[in-house]
């Protein structure tokens, strides 16, 4: 029996009848990585016998009790940007090639607690700098409908693992819209939550006031178990609140398509212009005709500052990462590059570690974001860019004043051909530009697959299309309940399956 | 340089004034670290006091630890310095091996305290130093040199300081070093640093220009670094003012630049003039709230202030009319105070008689302290090693009501502070009481008469010299303790008795 085209529900359900072991569900995954993977590319390394020694844990406390954690006996695929104890993490960086993780970061302790199995790190852009993967220095991975094409990035490894059924569900970060577009792109859902709901203690840092690590997943019930195991205050992250944990699985359960009736969603213009496919736009407005069928208010609304969003994000992402960037020096873990003998002085071993470690992307950044934080620089664009922020945090306050949710497209285009996009970094940043600012207004956000396109390189091919949903801060079983109704209306899940 | 030259130099120096700014950095003497739970202790083996978030481990946040802002905040009370009730934690980037996060954590813009003064008194003149600021920041590691090779020890990475930023308020090398001990006594009294410059947890940079006289325009500074005693502060400023004036003199223009004093030369030698000067690109630090203190906080804080050794030798000179001089050594240190003032406070309570404040103030000075710096291998005035305000108090009362005399109660006191016994129990085992009975003392008296008749008779016929021989001779045979008063009053009633 093949049990690895099943969602977390689906398992947990299995589990709970008793029918099936988590070590046969995590076998299925093994051989179906083994086989798969190497196509797709989505791992940078597994531990097969971690991930069943996991397994056994988790059958024998599924068979001691009646009620445990959703996450008992899943295996999950973890983007190679949380730390696990005495796991390599390399973020995707040559700097980071030989760094084995000392400690634990949170959300592995909670998933640990939950009794998950870990099946592999995900492949990602370096840093989480990009929007396609490519940027990885070990390599490229494909997106499970096309393989010529990118998966989306930088949590593409994760959204490909999730699309491709290489694990259950996967764990990733998004600073500007590094889960939502990629599991735009690949046909799953990923949820952004509200800036400071996850704690990002061993999280590696890319830029601190936009990171927030979040979920994959098959489906909108699996993005909130996955969610609810993940959230909560964490004393070593003073930007976690203390904030009530809802329960989002069973609020999903009880989404029911009345409940639209009066719902006021808004339709920014801003989101519709210029730059978007056309056969996106109307994938989305048949969304908003679903709804409003069901009853739901539609409002047109405006968030003028957006468009000053790409630039603000840019300088405050690249100025913040120039800074948490800067402890890769070579002295004290990662590659330290000094075969070359003639070093003369401690500048030389500095540049040189980082002129071997870092790749283009991340150096691009690292001189745009030390450029913009440079004395008599600073006033004109890291200052400027925290006053737009400011300003865009106000204009989604005032809509939220007069709607219940946002909805837009999550991608401008679909998912784009390996290689077309990287020698034009400003097309690559342009990809994110409706995720940007929800990051810099740090509110939570879900990309959920509504349909697919025709893939114009692979005849009788498809890729998918996601929608995103915008809600206020801290509202996300508002997002999951709307999520929810919608997937139960469009069926992506019975409708497509990549090909590979 | 002939004498003509020199003297004109000379005078032409005199015309000049000095400008001096003083930026000091004191740790704070918390449990834990100020970003992380590791202790805050000197002198254990190498990075055995560190931790993911001091070694700037990828993924590890800042949490701030809210003793040291308690201290900070103290420190800024005791100097008068305005409390900011919203304040904010900066990232100062720079690269060196003793940082391991790239950046030290520090406040910038809005730090937590601004706006203060000191007074100080320089050869019996007083002055008001103005203070910038009060800052919280973190310590860097170690690096320790052996041969061509260079270690990383990073227990002091994360150690709370608070910087102290002067006005360029003072004018002459004394004056900085009275500013600088008087800030250092308010910090070490109010248990908010211990101090030390040499092991370095009290450490101060000095700013200083020189100007001819009437100038109102500042001079071009430079910054003289980490100076480990007063007695360098005012060698390294003196010189510093000399060269500067000899430059300026001589035709040669001050650079503004970072210079180092070598105290075996007492040189300041160029370190980095202002084109190699640091851009530390300074910006909001995102991993930290801002610090917000409230009313209600302050006040706690501002009730635990005790009082500020200024104010105690003010005290003391008026209540006690005690001598500056006693009321400096008294106030030194704080525990060497608080004990005197213990003692007061026993004299005023006890039943069993009373002892002039002078009194006890010598007794302090002259032989407590002394005592305390005789013992060997005790670390003198420690706090440990005084005996009962109690014990003391009996002690001086059996001096001054005369059960023993001066001398012996020098002995009991050596042996209180060794033994940790009571006086009266030491006077007891060791016998050591006065002999004040007339009979007893009489019949030795008559006995040493016997034995040295020769001198009686000399006496007796005027050579008053031998009355002190007498003296000793009683006190011989007494072994010490007889009363010395009694002694005299029936020696010279034997004598008159005699001539008669």
């Amino acid at each position: 029996m093949d049990l690895s085209n099943l969602t977390i529900h689906q398992i947990n359900d299995l589990l709970k009848c008793r029918e099936v072991k988590s070590v046969d569900i995590t076998d299925s995954y093994i051989k179906r990585i083994k086989e798969i993977d190497p196509i797709i590319s989505a791992y940078l390394y597994n531990d097969f016998e971690e991930a069943l020694s996991n397994a056994e844990d988790a059958d024998k406390i599924i068979q001691k009790n009646s009620d445990f954690p959703y996450l008992t006996g899943v295996p999950l695929s973890i983007k190679d940007i949380f730390l696990i104890k005495g796991k390599r993490t390399t973020c995707a960086s040559k700097i980071l090639d030989n760094f084995i993780s000392p400690y634990d970061a949170t959300v592995i302790k909670r998933l640990k607690k939950n009794n998950y199995v870990f099946i592999g790190k995900t492949n990602m852009d370096e840093f989480a700098m990009g929007s396609s993967t490519e940027n990885s220095a070990y390599k490229i991975t494909k997106n499970p409908y096309d393989l010529n094409r990118v998966p989306g990035g930088s949590s593409g490894g994760s959204a490909a693992s999730v699309s491709a059924d290489l694990c259950a569900g996967s764990f990733g970060t998004d600073t500007g819209g590094s889960i939502r577009q990629p599991a735009s792109l690949c046909g799953v859902v990923g949820l952004k939550p509200t800036y400071g709901l996850i704690s990002r203690y061993g999280i590696i840092a890319f830029s601190s006031s936009l990171d927030q690590a979040g979920v994959i997943a098959n489906d909108v019930l699996d993005a909130a178990i996955m969610l609810k195991a993940a959230v909560g205050f964490d004393e070593k992250d003073q930007t976690t609140r203390k904030l009530e944990i809802k329960n989002y699985p069973e609020i999903v359960k009880k989404a029911d398509k009345l409940t639209m009736k009066g719902l006021k969603v808004g339709i920014p213009v801003e989101f519709f212009s210029e730059g978007l496919d056309p056969k996106i736009y109307l994938k989305i407005m048949e969304i908003k005709d679903l709804l409003k069928g069901l009853g739901a208010s539609i409002v047109d609304i405006s968030l003028p500052d957006t468009k000053y969003s790409v630039a603000a994000y840019y300088v405050i992402a690249t100025s913040e990462a120039s800074s948490n960037l800067e402890r890769y020096d070579g002295i004290r873990f990662g590659s330290r590059f000094n075969e070359d003998k003639n070093l003369q002085s401690l500048d030389e071993l500095y540049k040189k570690s980082r002129e071997l470690g870092f790749g283009k992307e991340v150096k691009r950044r690292i001189i745009l974001g030390t450029f913009a934080l440079s004395a008599g620089y600073y006033d004109a664009y890291y200052k400027k860019a925290s006053l737009v922020r400011k300003l865009i945090i106000k204009n989604y306050k005032d809509s939220f004043n007069n709607v219940d949710i946002i909805l837009g497209p999550t991608s401008p285009t679909p998912a784009f051909l390996i290689g077309e996009k990287m020698s034009d970094p400003l097309s690559m940043y342009l990809s994110d530009i409706y995720t940007i600012s929800i990051n810099l207004a740090y509110l939570p956000a879900l990309s959920l697959p509504i349909g697919a396109v025709e893939n114009p390189t692979k005849k009788g091919g498809v890729l998918p299309v996601g929608l995103q949903l915008i809600s206020p801060w801290a509202t996300e079983e508002r997002l999951l309940s709307v999520a929810k109704v919608i997937e139960d209306e469009v069926k992506f899940r019975e409708k497509y399956t990549p090909v590979m | 340089m002939n004498n003509n030259n020199y003297n004109e130099l000379h005078d032409a120096s005199h015309s000049f004034e000095a400008v001096i700014g003083l930026e000091v950095h004191s740790q704070l003497l918390t449990k834990t670290k100020m970003f992380c739970s590791c202790q805050n202790i000197f002198g254990k083996e190498p990075n055995s006091m560190v931790c993911p978030v001091c070694l700037g481990l990828p993924g590890a946040l800042p949490v701030i630890n809210f003793e040291g802002v308690r201290l900070a905040v103290k420190a800024a009370l005791a100097l008068n310095i305005n409390i900011n009730k919203k304040s904010l934690f900066a990232r100062k980037n720079y690269f060196y091996p003793d940082l391991p996060k790239g950046y030290q954590i520090s406040q910038y813009l809005d730090p937590v305290s601004s706006n203060g003064y000191l007074n100080i008194e320089t050869d019996g003149v007083e002055k008001r130093i103005r203070i910038n600021r009060l800052h919280i920041e973190e310590d860097a590691g170690k690096l320790i040199h052996i041969g061509s090779e260079s270690y990383v020890d990073l227990n002091r990475a994360g150690t709370p300081l608070v910087e102290i930023v002067s006005e360029p308020d003072m004018s002459s090398a004394k004056e900085a070093v009275s500013y600088l001990k008087e800030l250092r006594d308010i910090l070490v009294y109010q248990g908010i640093s211990d101090g030390n410059m040499e092991e370095g947890s009290f450490r101060c940079d000095a700013n200083v220009s020189v100007r001819r006289k009437g100038d109102e325009k500042l001079g071009t500074r430079a910054e003289i670094k980490n100076v480990n005693s007063f007695k360098f502060v005012e060698k390294a400023i003196d010189y510093e003012i000399g060269r500067q004036i000899d430059l300026i003199l001589s035709g040669g223009n001050i650079i503004q630049e970072t210079r180092l004093y070598d105290s075996k030369e007492n040189v300041t030698r160029s370190m980095r003039g202002k084109e190699e000067a640091h851009d530390y690109r300074y910006f909001e630090e995102p991993d930290l709230p801002p610090l917000i203190l409230d009313e209600e906080f302050i006040e706690k804080v501002k009730n635990s202030i005790s009082e500020l050794p200024q104010s105690k030798r003010k005290r003391y000179a008026d209540e006690y009319a005690l001598t500056s001089y006693d009321c400096e050594v008294l106030t030194q240190d704080k525990n060497i105070a608080y004990y005197f003032e213990d003692l007061i406070k026993v004299n005023a309570v006890n039943n069993k008689g009373k002892v002039e404040i002078k009194k006890i103030a010598n007794w302090v000075i002259n032989d407590l302290l002394f005592a305390l710096k005789g013992i060997e291998n005790q670390p003198a005035l420690k706090k440990g090693n005084m005996p009962e305000q109690e014990d003391f108090f009996n002690l001086i009362l059996e001096v001054e009501t005369g059960n023993i005399n001066k001398n012996t109660g020098k002995i009991v006191l050596t042996e209180m502070l060794l033994t940790g016994k009571k006086p009266a129990d030491i006077i007891k085992e060791k016998n050591l009481a006065q002999v004040s009975d007339e009979k007893g003392l009489e019949g030795i008296i008559k006995q040493i008469f016997d034995e040295n008749s020769k001198e009686l008779t000399d006496l007796i016929s005027g050579k008053d010299k031998l009355f002190g021989f007498f003296v000793g001779e009683v006190m011989k045979k007494t072994k010490g303790k007889a009363n010395p008063k009694k002694v005299n009053e029936i020696l010279k009633n034997f004598i008159e008795e005699k001539k008669n």
